[in-house]
């Protein structure tokens, strides 16, 4: 199953996503060195990383390409930006963000939405694996606009019940992971603002709840 | 409501035929639900391989369920491995859902190296399964099949590295892969003969990251797939496949040439399609979806149990069953008796029955845009 950029697509975009599907790392690199100098590193991540990206988000998202060159494809691609000497093109002054992996210790979900979300230009305080109690103390004290969370597990999807009231109530919570895949209500039942069925869908919930 | 006219080891066996038996098997993969059968929390139910013997002889009664599951929980496979690196694989029990792996005991890459293969019949807690097998076999009715579990060597890392660091490796040094996925074979191959040995009656072959969700299918068939075609015949008996929920269906042709006799399948794919291609070839398992089970009202189980079987079970092949290969513990013992009392009533051969609007209404409300045709 192979992937290519959308018909009308810019040739560059094309070639980019190319690289990233096929996990062709040295390609990717020599196409974002050769990006970055020709015009600058917000204009290459803006006009051609983050729409190749999006791109195999939304083939992800129809199922058309696999986790594991979802992952590889974000993978590489926050290896090129982290590349770049600060300060990176990340937003500026943007309300703050945390990302965690609570409870379980699979975290192939929780890579690819922390790299999405660099990616996208978002600053991410990464919490890494939390229980309840470093949750809420980290999340509190850090006084975040959004927090995002990602389980796999069905047993920890729903302690988070117990555990997002002990949040500040300013905090937006926003929840991934298999078991909001299996029942879209899930995340209301537990008392979240939002759930992102993808990472592609997780970028576009934080900047709704940036905004809300 | 008509009498079963055939035993559950022959009903199991006319389907895997690829034959209409007297009504569609049901298998319910209880496991950890067994604990609150006895009040006792999940670690204390698997601490003593009796509690599982009787949890099973118990619910399968209770639930007519057409098989006993000798399953612990999956990472229970990891716990054996580690020794020679000095990081065993460790596990966590919680108080409500399956026993989970802590950190990957694989702290870096060149452990793999040096790893060692261990021998199931060794391990304290592996005996354990093996001993409740045998406790199932000996006290069990003997006309109901024991299913036994391994875990596949091309998804057995993802407990021994990580998810994350298992993919990255996968792409960027698939030779050490080979190395970890050799020593992974063996030990499928060991495990399951054991399992045999002890008494099971086939063995469902979890293998998860062979679905499409996880690897495209080019990866698959240069890995996963070769491997199971060296694994399945050397196995010790019969198998069936399990995706444990994810998509499958551009890969059901180059699983039916492993040599596995059935496939079990994600909720998220039409079962109608799914059984249009494996027809003559795999027996389809499932789909019934676990998480929403313990939502289920009677009506809405009823419903779903119908809409499985009018799209898979027509012809045989078909095995009702959950999604994922295991009863998560939040679904409702009532839950379950729905479930049964609605495949006892609407499964009998042949299937001649359409859905009626009511069961259209469930149906369409919970999935929305659901195909409903039923199979040839």
């Amino acid at each position: 199953m192979q992937e290519t950029a959308q018909p009308g697509a810019s040739p560059d975009v094309a070639k980019f996503q190319k690289a990233l599907l096929d996990v062709d790392k040295p390609t990717a690199e020599k196409l974002f060195n050769e990006g970055i100098e020709k015009t600058s590193p917000l204009e290459f991540m803006d006009h051609v990383m983050v729409p190749a990206i999006e791109e195999i988000g939304s083939h992800w998202d129809e199922g058309k390409i696999a986790l594991a060159q979802m992952f590889m494809a974000a993978r590489i691609s926050e290896q090129l930006v982290d590349t770049l000497p600060p300060p990176a093109p990340m937003r500026e002054d943007q309300p703050k963000l945390g990302l965690a992996l609570y409870w379980d210790y699979h975290r192939l979900g929780f890579s690819i939405v922390h790299s999405m979300l660099r990616v996208n230009g978002w600053e991410v305080i990464n919490y890494e694996r939390q229980d309840d109690e470093g949750l809420v103390k980290r999340a509190n004290e850090d006084g975040l606009k959004v927090l995002g969370i990602s389980v796999l597990m069905m047993p920890s999807a729903l302690r988070l019940k117990n555990v997002l009231p002990k949040l500040n109530p300013d905090i937006k919570v926003l929840v991934g992971g298999a078991p909001f895949r299996f029942d879209p209500e899930m995340y209301k039942d537990i008392g979240a603002d939002a759930m992102g069925k993808s990472a592609t869908e997780a970028v576009e919930q934080v900047s709704n709840l940036m905004a809300s | 409501m008509p009498e079963d006219t055939m035993t559950s080891i022959e009903r199991t066996l006319t389907t895997l035929g690829h034959q209409e038996p007297d009504r569609v098997p049901v298998f319910l993969l209880t496991s950890m639900v067994g604990s609150k059968e006895f009040n006792m929390t999940i670690e204390e139910y698997f601490s003593d391989p009796e509690n599982v013997v009787e949890g099973q002889l118990l619910m399968q009664k209770k639930y007519r369920s057409d098989c006993y599951y000798n399953l612990f929980y999956a990472a229970i496979e990891t716990e054996a491995w580690g020794k020679e690196i000095g990081s065993m694989g460790t596990v966590i029990f919680v108080e409500d859902g399956p026993p989970n792996n802590a950190q990957p005991f694989i702290k870096k890459p060149s452990d793999i190296k040096k790893l060692k293969v261990p021998d199931p019949k060794e391990d304290p807690k592996l005996q354990k399964v093996l001993k409740a097998t045998q406790g199932i076999k000996e006290r069990g009715d003997q006309t109901v099949p024991i299913v036994g579990v391994v875990i596949g060597p091309f998804s057995l890392p993802v407990m021994q590295l990580g998810f994350d660091n298992y993919m990255a490796l996968m792409y960027e040094d698939r030779e050490l892969m080979w190395e970890l996925w050799r020593k992974n074979m063996e030990w499928t191959i060991r495990w399951g003969q054991a399992q045999f040995e002890a008494g099971a009656t086939a063995i469902a072959y979890f293998d998860p990251v062979m679905s499409t969700t996880l690897v495209p299918r080019e990866l698959y068939l240069e890995t996963g797939n070769v491997m199971a075609k060296e694994v399945i015949p050397n196995i010790g008996g019969p198998t069936v496949s399990h995706f444990a929920a994810g998509r499958g269906i551009p890969i059901l042709n180059d699983i039916a040439e492993t040599g596995t006799l059935g496939i079990g399948i994600s909720v998220i794919e039409d079962l109608a399609e799914v059984k249009e291609i494996c027809k003559g070839k795999l027996t389809v398992i499932g789909n019934l979806n676990g998480i929403m089970m313990r939502k289920w009202t009677r009506e809405e189980a009823t419903a779903i149990v119908k809409e499985a079987i009018y799209k898979a079970g027509p012809g045989g092949g078909f095995i009702l069953s959950d999604n994922h290969g295991e009863i998560p513990f939040q679904t409702p013992p009532e839950c379950l008796t729905y479930i049964s009392d609605a495949v006892h009533e609407w499964g009998r051969y042949p299937i001649d029955w359409e859905l009626t609007e009511q069961d259209l209404a469930i149906i369409n409300a919970k999935y929305d845009g659901t195909k409903i045709k039923k199979a040839a």
